[in-house]
């Protein structure tokens, strides 16, 4: 397996850790919890949106580099 | 005498030699890290209901800083792009783009490092008290203006301090249980901004003082083996990611092939250091 293979499964990892993080703040939120877990949710969820985004142009843009 | 498959691959394993070796040695890694999160599951697992310090051995929560944690783990997520960046630099044969990147990666390791640093010394200036009355406490000292480090009851009586100031920590919510309500003056005092009370202690009522170190509670052992051995291979990684930028760049010019496959080695090393932190992150600090 390749680095460039390695990070596409490392930024996978990422976006589910985001997705993770997201929802431990929002159960913190319904739980009686602060504007600031709401906040800290949504901007995890921002931030796995912006590494989706990301893995989607290395993908493109480095198509050209072995998997192996 | 010349070392075979260091750029060509070799015909069995179909990849060249240093990254067989590379992922062998991280196979190693992955038996070493997952014994300490096998522990950490049992230790947590078997630990009596109820939360410490309230309950001497039950499981603490909501005592690790997680904004703090979650900047670390953008700094390391960081590093990990521009590892790759500086791997892809010199695939496409521009050596500046690739120091540049490096440089970066360097940065935001030691970036963590320092980090991990103040997190670490937070937790040696910050104490549980078992007091007379059988309950205990946690928060900072206050002796003479400062928040001593590594205290016990020794210090206290070698000080002659009669009175100890204390800076009590107001538990957070994630110290009740799911479905439990937090306590209306707890709630309040969270609103107001207030994360703890200041209280003065005779020293005569302190049974024990201990800081926040790993023989104080499992918890710590566990927290403080984990994150002090991915420091070190933080620490490590970003040593060798320093040599190969900024040291032994001499192999760019009289073999590029060979030298970018260390680099991609190096970048393999650091994604696996990294990767551990993304589980470390969620297990030690949220869950």
């Amino acid at each position: 397996m390749s680095l460039k293979a390695f990070h596409v499964v490392f930024v996978a990892v990422s976006i589910l850790l985001t997705l993770v993080v997201s929802s431990w703040s929002f159960g913190n939120y319904r739980d009686g919890g602060s504007a600031r877990d709401l906040a800290f949710g949504i901007a995890s969820l921002l931030a796995g949106a912006g590494l989706a985004v990301y893995g989607r142009v290395f993908l493109k843009k480095f198509k050209n580099i072995s998997y192996l | 005498m010349e070392i075979p498959y260091t750029v060509k691959p070799r015909p069995d394993t179909g990849l060249y030699n240093a990254k067989v070796g590379i992922w062998l040695f991280l196979a190693s890694e992955v038996m070493l890290f997952g014994a300490f999160f096998s522990t950490y599951i049992l230790l947590r697992v078997q630990a009596p209901h109820g939360f410490w310090p309230e309950v001497a051995l039950g499981w603490p929560h909501g005592l690790l800083n997680i904004p703090i944690g979650t900047f670390n783990t953008a700094v390391l997520i960081t590093s990990s792009v521009t590892v790759v960046m500086a791997w892809i630099a010199l695939k496409q044969n521009n050596f500046a783009r690739f120091q540049k990147f490096m440089a970066v990666t360097v940065a935001c390791a030691l970036g963590f490092l320092l980090i991990k640093t103040f997190e670490y010394k937070e937790k040696f200036g910050h104490y549980v008290i078992q007091l007379a009355d059988g309950s205990r406490i946690t928060g900072h000292l206050d002796v003479n203006g400062k928040s001593p480090l590594f205290w016990t009851k020794k210090n206290l009586e070698e000080s002659k301090i009669e009175t100890l100031k204390v800076q009590q920590d107001i538990p957070n919510k994630f110290r009740f249980p799911v479905g439990h309500a937090i306590p209306e003056d707890i709630h309040k005092a969270h609103a107001e901004g207030r994360h703890h009370n200041d209280r003065e202690i005779p020293v005569s009522d302190i049974v024990s003082l201990k800081a926040f170190i790993p023989s104080t509670h499992p918890f710590f052992a566990i927290y403080f083996t984990m994150t002090f051995l991915h420091g070190l291979h933080v620490l490590g990684g970003a040593l060798v990611l320093f040599y190969f930028g900024f040291i032994g760049t001499r192999m760019w010019k009289t073999s590029p092939e060979q030298f970018t496959n260390r680099i991609e080695v190096g970048g393999l090393f650091w994604h696996f250091v990294d990767l551990v932190w993304i589980f470390l992150f969620p297990v030690v600090y949220l869950l």
